[in-house]
């Protein structure tokens, strides 16, 4: 680099680390009044809630309140997240839940609190849970992630597709240059190789789909600051959904061949399909581990990529809560491995979607895949032969 | 452990919210976007290489056509060089035949003179024969007559033709 092009880029330098090291400041008082619950606060980050929180500022949640929405006892409830004041408050006996197995979910008050609304104090008397409220739609941080993220997609390959439709045999330009890329990628590299030229086009959209949302919401996920920074698809719902919608179309498009290759899969000795089908369940149990593990590994990698992210924020806070000095000392390590893990994330945001796309592919490819046609020659040449 | 159990356990909110969601946008995708997307690259993908094909074909008429052109090009030549050879050789023929028949033209005239000076020296000739002949007749009457005048020379003279006559 130039001395020139670092003189350029040393303002933005300051003001960005002059922004890390931001929370240090805040930090100290905070430390001083508390211990420290850094498990507690990278949770928070990881896990999904009610209200979409920004910052604290001089110990006030600044939070975006969104719907809570309940079907409860048969009746529809709904009213702002905000009523929640954080946990502080009940609102017409519904409260945010207090114990360790109700965290994180809405709890209904029972006894004097059925239909209290306002200040509980749990530390004083800790009211009665009548139920948990199981079937809760609300629109929560993650929900709300997944609306922006739908609406940033429609967006962006709506316009694409404007532009395509306005020109098909002009240059890609813009945006569309961008996505183009990817789109062939997506095409020449994972579906058709996957699943095959003569099949791929059934498949494709629901596999471009899945590509650019994992996509876009991993990306969304690494922006520390809202609309970002929902861990959506480190949420196990989130890529169960996904790997679920897999599931059905590898099996629900699986041919004759691949129901065979399940239960009398070829190659193997009679002994271990006989007596006790030991093959057959091991690829019948392999049908439902597939998306399985289609759905930890993606799960897995983002929070565990934000949980490092975190961690190495964290630790200088917790340096800091020892001594001021010290974790001045540490945050430029951590800064810098902050910055190193950013950018590993950004590498994993696109190979956890690219891995997704191609083992959904090559799922629905192995199950629409044909007999090979010399195989067929081979078991009928035997056939004669005998 | 608590903790891991809230990070795995599923919730019901996210998971409708997802479905409906997903679906909508896979639809919407599906049905406005990928499409018209698909549809285009490949469409472009064929132009590009329609045209990639038509700027080979183009290029092998080109050098075709340049090849032609070297041909026509020699084709012409030689036949310039033919006419030209031609046009040369039926000069030098029309060269050669005006110089025969001028040559032989010339020759009948010298001939034609040759002639005319011929005749007109025997008619000369015969002209000066004549004026002889008439010279000498005169002479001979001439003398003839002198002979004449008296009569015993007449008569020697029958007696002469006579014995001439008698001897043939």
């Amino acid at each position: 680099m130039t001395y020139n092009k670092i003189k350029a880029t040393f303002p933005f330098l300051f003001f960005f680390l002059a922004l890390l090291f931001s929370p240090n400041f805040s930090l100290n008082a905070q430390a001083e009044e508390e211990k420290l619950d850094i498990g507690g606060y990278i949770m928070g980050h990881i896990t999904d809630e009610y209200g979409w929180h920004i910052t604290t500022y001089n110990d006030h949640h600044i939070s975006i309140p969104l719907p809570v929405m309940l079907f409860d006892g048969g009746e529809f409830v709904a009213f702002s997240s905000g009523k929640f004041h954080h946990g502080h408050q009940a609102y017409k006996g519904y409260a945010l839940g207090f114990t360790e197995e109700t965290d994180g979910s809405i709890v209904k008050l029972g006894g004097n609190y059925a239909d209290y609304t306002g200040e509980i104090n749990y530390e004083e008397a800790c009211p009665p849970i009548d139920h948990v409220c199981k079937y809760d739609v609300s629109i929560t941080k993650n929900v709300c992630a997944l609306l922006i993220s739908i609406m940033l997609l429609c967006w962006i390959f709506l316009s694409v597709a404007k532009k395509y439709k306005e020109g098909p045999l002009k240059a890609p330009k813009g945006l569309q240059s961008y996505l183009e890329p990817l789109i062939l990628f997506v095409r020449d590299e994972v579906v058709v190789p996957s699943i095959g030229e003569d099949k791929y086009q059934k498949y494709f959209p629901y596999l471009l789909t899945l590509f650019f949302f994992i996509l876009v919401n991993n990306l969304m996920g690494l922006v520390p600051f809202f609309p970002g920074g929902a861990n959506f698809t480190g949420n196990i719902t989130v890529t169960a959904v996904l790997a679920i919608i897999t599931f059905f179309i590898t099996n629900i498009s699986g041919n004759k061949h691949y129901w065979k290759d399940i239960f009398n899969s070829p190659g193997v000795p009679w002994w271990l399909k006989f007596p006790i089908p030991l093959m057959p369940l091991v690829e019948f149990i392999g049908v439902f581990t597939k998306p399985f593990v289609l759905m930890i590994r993606l799960f897995a990698n983002i929070t565990a990529g934000h949980i490092i992210v975190l961690g190495f924020l964290s630790l200088i806070f917790i340096f800091g809560a020892m001594s001021p000095a010290v974790g001045y000392a540490v945050s430029p390590i951590s800064i810098f491995f902050y910055i190193f893990m950013g950018l590993l994330e950004l590498l994993v945001a696109f190979i956890q979607a690219y891995v997704f796309t191609l083992l959904s592919a090559i799922y629905i490819g192995m199950a629409t895949e044909e007999p090979h046609h010399e195989e067929e020659l081979a078991t009928e040449k035997l056939k004669t032969e005998n | 452990m608590v903790l891991l159990a809230s990070l795995l356990t599923p919730s019901f909110g996210l998971l409708v919210w997802m479905l409906i969601g997903f679906g909508i946008l896979v639809f919407i995708l599906a049905k406005f976007a990928w499409p018209v997307i698909t549809k285009s690259i490949a469409q472009r993908e064929e132009y590009i290489e329609t045209q990639l094909a038509e700027a080979e074909k183009i290029k092998n008429e080109l050098s075709n056509l340049s090849k032609k052109h070297d041909e026509m090009m020699a084709q012409t030549k030689a036949e310039r060089d033919k006419i030209l050879g031609d046009a040369r050789k039926i000069s030098e023929k029309m060269y050669e035949e005006a110089k025969l028949k001028a040559n032989n033209e010339a020759t009948a005239l010298i001939e034609d003179a040759k002639k005319a000076i011929n005749f007109e020296k025997m008619k000369a000739i015969i002209d000066v024969k004549n004026e002889i002949a008439n010279l000498s007749i005169d002479i001979a009457e001439k003398l003839i007559r002198k002979e004449l005048s008296d009569k015993d020379k007449q008569n020697q003279l029958v007696e002469d033709w006579m014995k001439g006559i008698n001897q043939n």
